[in-house]
């Protein structure tokens, strides 16, 4: 099993706060791992650091062996890294369609996108909205989508780029439980040659589809281990203490 | 992901671009017939005029309207390239084989690291360092003897390999309406190309863009650069009808004239700015003979386009037919 | 030499404090509002052909001074009821263009009101003299207003960083629609911290009048100026204007002395040199 991601005690300080103090985490090729812990515990800090938006105050990061400490965004993404964000991040004002042709032509950028032919790019993106469930809303604005729908579409960009790992940040949040089922389905119905890295409230949805699960606390990674084994350690318990979830 | 084959394999008509190009050729051809229909010759200036602010509004809009830039010291690059002529026109030779070029060089030119410096700011921010460098040019231009100071520069007549041309106003007009009509076609081809609907992207969502692995910098680079080379085009149209370049050409005046033109006519509407320059200038001339408080008609444009009409003409004409902005 | 200096430094001295009294109240409109007033030169113009007004027909610098202030802050205050408070949800830039709108609209008034001469105006009669300093004689008059500028970034820094309406007005800042829900009014908070800034503008105008003369033109002179002060210190940070105000009225003054060609070129070159070292290594979107 290859390693895909090396976190290696990467700290994040903004200021004099430590949003982040030390974290390791390895993530091996086809894993789903999901990122787990109270409010505040650092979770999309970490997200943000590992995606290139932030550069880490200490520690490395290693994509596929490769060190890529402080590699902007885009940089992560031509390494084969893409994400979606907690707050949707779409182009309102144009199309589904447009937003995921978009999302397609960043690998046939050339110079400046010159060298675009569309006949391919045409199929991609609809075997793109297709597999989010979005192929018969592909002349809408995106602002008039539901909220469900946009989210779809967030996973749809992540996924334009065919990267090797893909980072959802809190993909259900704020969806109803038919949203959150179709969403769950969609997940898991990736391929796992993606591997995946998640952070999640939900619970149900945690259990449904991680491997292993890494459990943040104040920055810290306070444990790991398999569903089993994070359900039934009393460290967690007890720092989520009044969060709904299995018993 | 298994390609399925899906009834939707094919890209959703984009709005017909004969919206854009049926009235732009329309218009085109009726100019071309009008000398020869008796237009007076005042009339013609005012063509001319419009023309090529026409030019410098749409390439102010590649920033405003597709990148999402918005800039307040375009007119750094229309003084530029004007004064680029006017010095090689003066000092070296008239030949327009050679001024052309090397002003367009210009403007281009010094759109590198200027670009690159304003690009790492937005908003605000861009605004003020943009303004910053044109500023610096309007006082080098102003106050540097070798620039012409406060006098400015006159500018011979052009010459085209070695014969004078452009010598009857009637000459400059058929001459404007063609570089009008290549800048609409080079500005509407980049617009529509891939390039383009990058630029679109960056303006939707910055953040996005990034994390999909656009290098964004150097795409607003790119814009940034085309639109000081066509406000060169402008600049150098403007210089040889004129045939006198002043340092005013640079100042942060003319910047808020050409941002009104676009916002008037609407930014990010393909035929926006030119509809917005063809009102600014009119009123401009229209007005003048009444009152010379031109100050408090902008103003209020501004006031009123801002509070009410955020599209401009184009805008409210699209959403009466129920179009989208740029697709 | 030592004359040189002392001359070119006090001189800088009055410049910064008189930037500093437009540049407090355009940052602290920023820092609450969110609201860039291009119109600042504008109030700052118009205070000063009011101050100039009313000491024709009164005599009296101190009425003046008095009277100026206060028709700013009241067209200050129905500018932001009527008109800007509709903008606080919009994009920055859109409010931008609506105050410059309003600055040249500003401008033509008074342009049609009070003509387009230039005008002086006296220095208070207490300290039209001048002070000994050293071999020369220095105009009291410019040393007060260095005092006053600095009174006023005690006053205000103790303001704000220590009372409960400086707490308001920080928490506002954090986050205004919290603070709307704690129960304080938050609108007329912002009306009055808008009026607050075009009264200080106003004042300035007449305080600079006797130094600068007044004339149709100033508005967009000290607006520019200013501008690059509040960007230099910071958006929204009080110090930051005061330092900045230090930094660009000496490059300013000095670079008028020493390179006049270039003076222009200094503190623009001062403005983008700051601009471009905070956003170094950042993305755009995230400089502040």
């Amino acid at each position: 099993m290859s390693e895909v991601l090396r976190v290696e005690k990467v700290s994040m300080a903004f200021g004099n706060f430590y949003a982040l103090r030390k974290v390791d985490l390895v993530v091996n090729a086809g894993e789903r791992r999901a990122i787990i812990g109270p409010n505040g515990a650092g979770k999309s800090t970490l997200f943000n650091t590992i995606a290139g938006q932030h550069r880490p105050t200490e520690g490395r990061i290693y994509l596929a062996g490769k060190e890529m400490t402080g590699f902007r965004p885009d940089q992560m993404w031509s390494h084969g890294l893409a994400r979606t964000f907690q707050r949707n991040q779409l182009f309102l004002g144009l199309t589904v369609w447009e937003n995921v042709d978009l999302a397609c032509a960043a690998r046939r950028q050339g110079l400046f996108g010159f060298r675009s032919g569309s006949a391919a790019g045409d199929s991609e993106i609809a075997c793109l909205l297709a597999n989010v469930h979005l192929g018969e809303r592909a002349s809408v604005a995106v602002r008039n989508l539901a909220y469900g729908e946009q989210r779809q579409l967030e996973l749809a960009l992540a996924l334009a780029g065919s990267p090797s790992i893909l980072l959802l940040d809190e993909p259900t949040a704020g969806m109803s439980p038919a949203e959150t089922e179709s969403m769950v389905a969609l997940m898991s119905d990736l391929p796992r040659e993606i591997t995946l890295l998640i952070v999640e409230h939900d619970m149900d949805v945690v259990f449904s589809l991680a491997d292993s699960i890494t459990v943040l606390h104040l920055g810290e990674v306070l444990a790991f281990g398999t569903p089993t084994e994070i359900q039934d350690n009393k460290q967690v318990r007890e720092v989520y203490m009044g969060t709904q979830g299995r018993r | 992901m298994k390609p399925p084959v899906h009834p939707l394999a094919k890209r959703p008509q984009a709005r017909s671009q004969w919206t854009v190009w049926l009235p732009l050729t329309v218009v085109i051809i009726t100019l071309l017939l009008a000398p020869s229909l008796g237009m007076s010759s005042f009339v013609q200036s005012l063509i001319i005029e419009i023309l090529t602010f026409s030019i410098l509004a749409l390439s102010l809009d590649i920033l405003l309207g597709y990148t999402g830039l918005v800039s307040f010291g375009h007119a750094a690059f229309f003084a530029v390239s004007g004064y680029a002529t006017a010095i090689l026109a003066s000092r070296w030779t008239p030949e327009l084989l050679v001024t052309v070029p090397i002003s367009i060089a210009c403007a281009a030119a010094l759109a590198l690291p200027l670009g690159w410096l304003s690009i790492r700011l937005s908003g605000f921010y861009f605004l003020m360092i943009t303004f910053a460098f044109a500023q610096m040019i309007y006082t080098a231009a102003f106050r540097w003897k070798w620039l012409g100071g406060s006098d400015g520069i006159i500018v011979p007549t052009p010459q085209l390999l070695g014969h004078p041309v452009l010598q009857s106003r009637e000459a400059f007009y058929y001459t404007a309406l063609g570089v009008f009509g290549i800048a609409c076609v080079l500005l509407y081809g980049v617009i529509r190309s891939q390039f383009g609907r990058t630029l679109l992207g960056i303006r939707e969502n910055t953040r996005r863009m990034r994390a999909l692995g656009y290098n964004v910098r150097r795409y607003k680079l790119g814009a940034f650069v085309i639109a000081a080379t066509f406000g060169g085009v402008a600049g150098i149209l403007n210089a040889q009808f004129n045939l006198f370049v002043a340092p005013d050409s640079a100042h942060w005046s003319l910047s808020a004239l050409v941002l009104v033109m676009v916002l008037i006519g609407g930014s990010g509407y393909p035929l926006g700015p030119i509809i917005g320059a063809f009102i600014v200038i009119s009123l401009q001339h229209w007005l003048s003979s009444y009152t010379e408080y031109w100050g408090l008609v902008l103003g209020i444009l501004f006031i009123v386009l801002i509070t009410g009409a955020r599209e401009g003409i184009a805008g409210i004409t699209a959403a009466l037919w129920g179009a989208r902005r740029m697709s | 030499m030592a004359e040189f200096l002392t001359i070119q430094t006090l001189n800088s001295l009055v410049y910064s404090m008189l930037l500093f009294l437009l540049a407090l109240g355009l940052s602290l409109t920023f820092g609450l509002l969110r609201v860039v007033n291009l119109a600042h030169g504008a109030f700052f113009l118009l205070g000063a052909y009011v101050g100039l007004s009313t000491w024709r027909y009164t005599h009296s610098f101190v009425a003046a001074a008095l009277v100026a202030p206060a028709i700013t802050v009241v067209i200050g205050a129905l500018l932001e009821k009527l008109w800007l408070m509709r903008f606080y949800l919009r994009a920055e830039l859109d409010q931008v263009i609506l105050t410059f709108g309003f600055a040249l609209v500003f401008a033509d008034i008074m342009k049609m009101l009070w003509g387009k001469d230039i005008h002086g105006a006296p220095a208070p009669p207490a300290f039209s003299d001048a002070v000994q300093v050293g071999n020369f004689a220095f105009p009291s008059y410019r040393l007060v207003l260095i005092g006053v500028g600095v009174t006023l970034f005690t006053a205000t820094w103790l303001a704000i960083e220590r009372t409960r309406i400086g707490a308001l007005i920080r928490a506002s800042v954090a986050d205004r629609v919290m603070v709307a829900g704690l129960g304080f009014n938050v609108h007329f908070l912002f009306t009055a911290i808008f009026a607050f800034g075009t009264g200080l503008a106003g004042v300035a105008g007449w305080l600079a009048a006797p130094i600068t003369g007044i004339y149709p033109g100033l508005d967009f002179e000290v607006l520019i100026t200013t501008l690059i002060v509040v960007v230099v210190g910071g958006l929204g940070n009080i110090t930051g204007a005061f330092w900045a105000s230090l930094l660009i009225g000496a490059s300013e003054t000095y670079g008028k002395a020493l390179l006049p060609e270039f003076a222009s070129f200094v503190i623009f070159g001062v403005m983008a040199a700051v601009l471009l070292f905070r956003s170094w290594g950042r993305d755009e979107e995230e400089v502040e």
